[in-house]
């Protein structure tokens, strides 16, 4: 669905003829562009995997993490431009951090996901501002139970079951609606996760990644942190195995 | 939707949101009128006494609440958790203390967002609260408490104090208020380094004890806390028993009629 918007591209406060905004939906390019963020929402929690393309062997495995903590009960796996990304974290960080400061109780996720997406958006309005290069996966767990919200560079934010980002969102999405998320455990989510990443990882066309997951669920006590040493290592194998299953047909 | 001006100053502060923190609000504030504003407390706690024993940091403190010289709240708690390894027990102002903990949660809160396998320990919390207290006296605006924090991380035990002033010590055993006139003398002379729980207590309850008969706003219903390696327990309120049948308290107006 690519045109060349010839003229009406160079400015975020210009529209085109047939009403698009075309800088907004080159900064989406830059967020496709990136490697796969995966957000599913189990019976018991969230869990966000990210796919992280290593640039270089030099680097700690470990180090760059994508996804980050907002509050004890939430956080944003980051997928794009990763300076952008770590503007909205800054600011969502700061923005749960005032809401609980005035209220006196965690800032339910509806409430994050709008005033981050009002954020974004904000950076949508004025031409001397640049759209962010980078969408997130938020998921945290409030008095409602868990929840999953998606925003886009556009500033859109919608509440998912299951949402995917990147190079390989189609065919995590496919993948993910396979699943029956409303039974599923967290533990299992996190094996599922690790699965869809590993399957939707193009081996030709990129170089080596290394998977980063988070969750946060009634195992974790609520609070949102990366998914523990062994469970990890239990996922990735699972689902290294699973591939070689599918290479074997 | 904001005007381009005040975008303009929503971007600065997004991108400074980080680094202010709440202290920064009341320079703010106190650079614009008098330079000289000294407080006065309202509800206060007293005496907090904290030894170090075998195993860890035990800490002491009544749950009175004074205003003045009534004796207002009787349910104050004065022993916190601070963090996974560290112990905090607060005289002064209340309000003050309830201040100190909102500034620690947040410092807690940050430094738990990094999920590095990382956390502050109390020598790290200490330090901070050495320089919260510090800079508030030189603006002249203290945080009218006394502190104790202790506790353990990696086998390492530490116990320090800091008062509203920003003197900070470190030491075996620590006390705030009239527990540094009454109670470090007996934690001078029998305090060990090899003190079990069971004697640890005692001693603590000792020193309570003294501080319960001579100091006019204690309560006699006590916490004790304690913190190893391994996590922080802090007790359910309980009292002292007390002894006052002491010759010269019987008939007291004897040779005074009328008196009370």
């Amino acid at each position: 669905m690519s045109s060349i918007g010839t003229g009406y591209d160079l400015s975020v406060t210009t529209f085109s003829p047939d009403g698009r905004v075309f800088q907004i939906e080159y900064a989406a390019k830059a967020v496709d562009n990136s490697g796969t963020v995966v957000g599913i929402k189990c019976k018991d929690g969230i869990v966000i995997g990210v796919e992280k393309l290593i640039a270089s062997k030099m680097m700690l495995p470990g180090s760059n993490r994508r996804i980050h903590s907002v509050h004890r009960h939430s956080g944003m796996g980051v997928a794009g431009l990763a300076a952008d990304g770590r503007q909205i974290v800054a600011r969502a960080k700061s923005e749960a951090h005032n809401y609980e400061s005035t209220y006196g109780e965690p800032i339910p996720i509806k409430e994050l996901a709008d005033r981050v997406a009002s954020y974004v958006h904000l950076c949508t309005l004025y031409w001397w501002l640049r759209p962010f290069g980078s969408g997130v996966i938020l998921g945290g767990y409030d008095r409602d139970g868990p929840q999953l919200y998606m925003v886009e560079p556009s500033g859109v934010s919608y509440r998912y079951f299951g949402a995917a980002i990147g190079k390989g969102r189609q065919a995590a999405k496919t993948e993910i609606e396979k699943l029956k998320l409303s039974e599923m455990t967290c533990r299992q989510g996190v094996i599922e996760v690790a699965k869809i990443i590993y399957g939707v990882h193009d081996e030709a066309k990129d170089k080596t990644f290394e998977l980063e997951m988070s969750w946060v669920c009634d195992e974790s006590n609520r609070q949102h942190q990366k998914v523990p040493e062994a469970l990890l290592e239990e996922a990735k194998a699972a689902a290294k195995a699973a591939l070689e299953e599918m290479d074997a047909d | 939707m904001p005007s381009e001006q005040k975008l303009g100053s929503a971007i600065v502060d997004t991108v400074f949101a980080n680094m202010v923190s709440s202290q920064n609000e009341s320079s703010l504030l106190s650079s614009e009128g008098d330079s000289q504003r000294t407080q006065y407390p309202y509800v206060t706690g007293t005496s907090v006494i904290g030894i170090k024993y075998k195993d860890g940091i035990l800490m002491a403190a009544d749950m009175g609440g004074s205003y003045g010289s009534t004796i207002r709240y009787k349910s104050v708690e004065r022993l916190k958790q601070v963090g996974k390894h560290s112990l905090i027990g607060a005289s002064g102002e209340i309000s003050d203390f309830q201040e100190i903990l909102r500034y620690l949660d947040e410092l807690i809160l940050h430094d738990s967002m990094w999920d590095d396998g990382n956390s502050l320990g109390p020598k790290e919390v200490h330090n901070y609260l050495t320089r919260v207290l510090y800079n508030r006296r030189n603006k002249f605006d203290p945080l009218w408490n006394s502190l104790v924090l202790g506790g353990v991380k990696n086998g390492q035990k530490y116990l320090g104090s800091v008062s509203m002033i920003g003197v900070h010590f470190e030491d075996d055993h620590v006390a705030t208020g009239f527990g540094n006139h009454l109670a470090r003398p007996i934690l001078r002379e029998e305090w060990r380094e090899d003190l079990t729980f069971e004697e640890g207590v005692k001693l603590l309850e000792k020193c309570m004890r003294n501080l319960l008969y001579r100091d006019r706003s204690a309560v006699n219903k006590l916490q004790i806390a304690k913190i190893t390696e391994e996590g922080l327990t802090i007790s359910q309120p309980y009292s002292l028993k007390t002894f006052w049948n002491f010759a010269a308290f019987k008939n007291p107006t004897v040779g005074a009629e009328g008196s009370w």
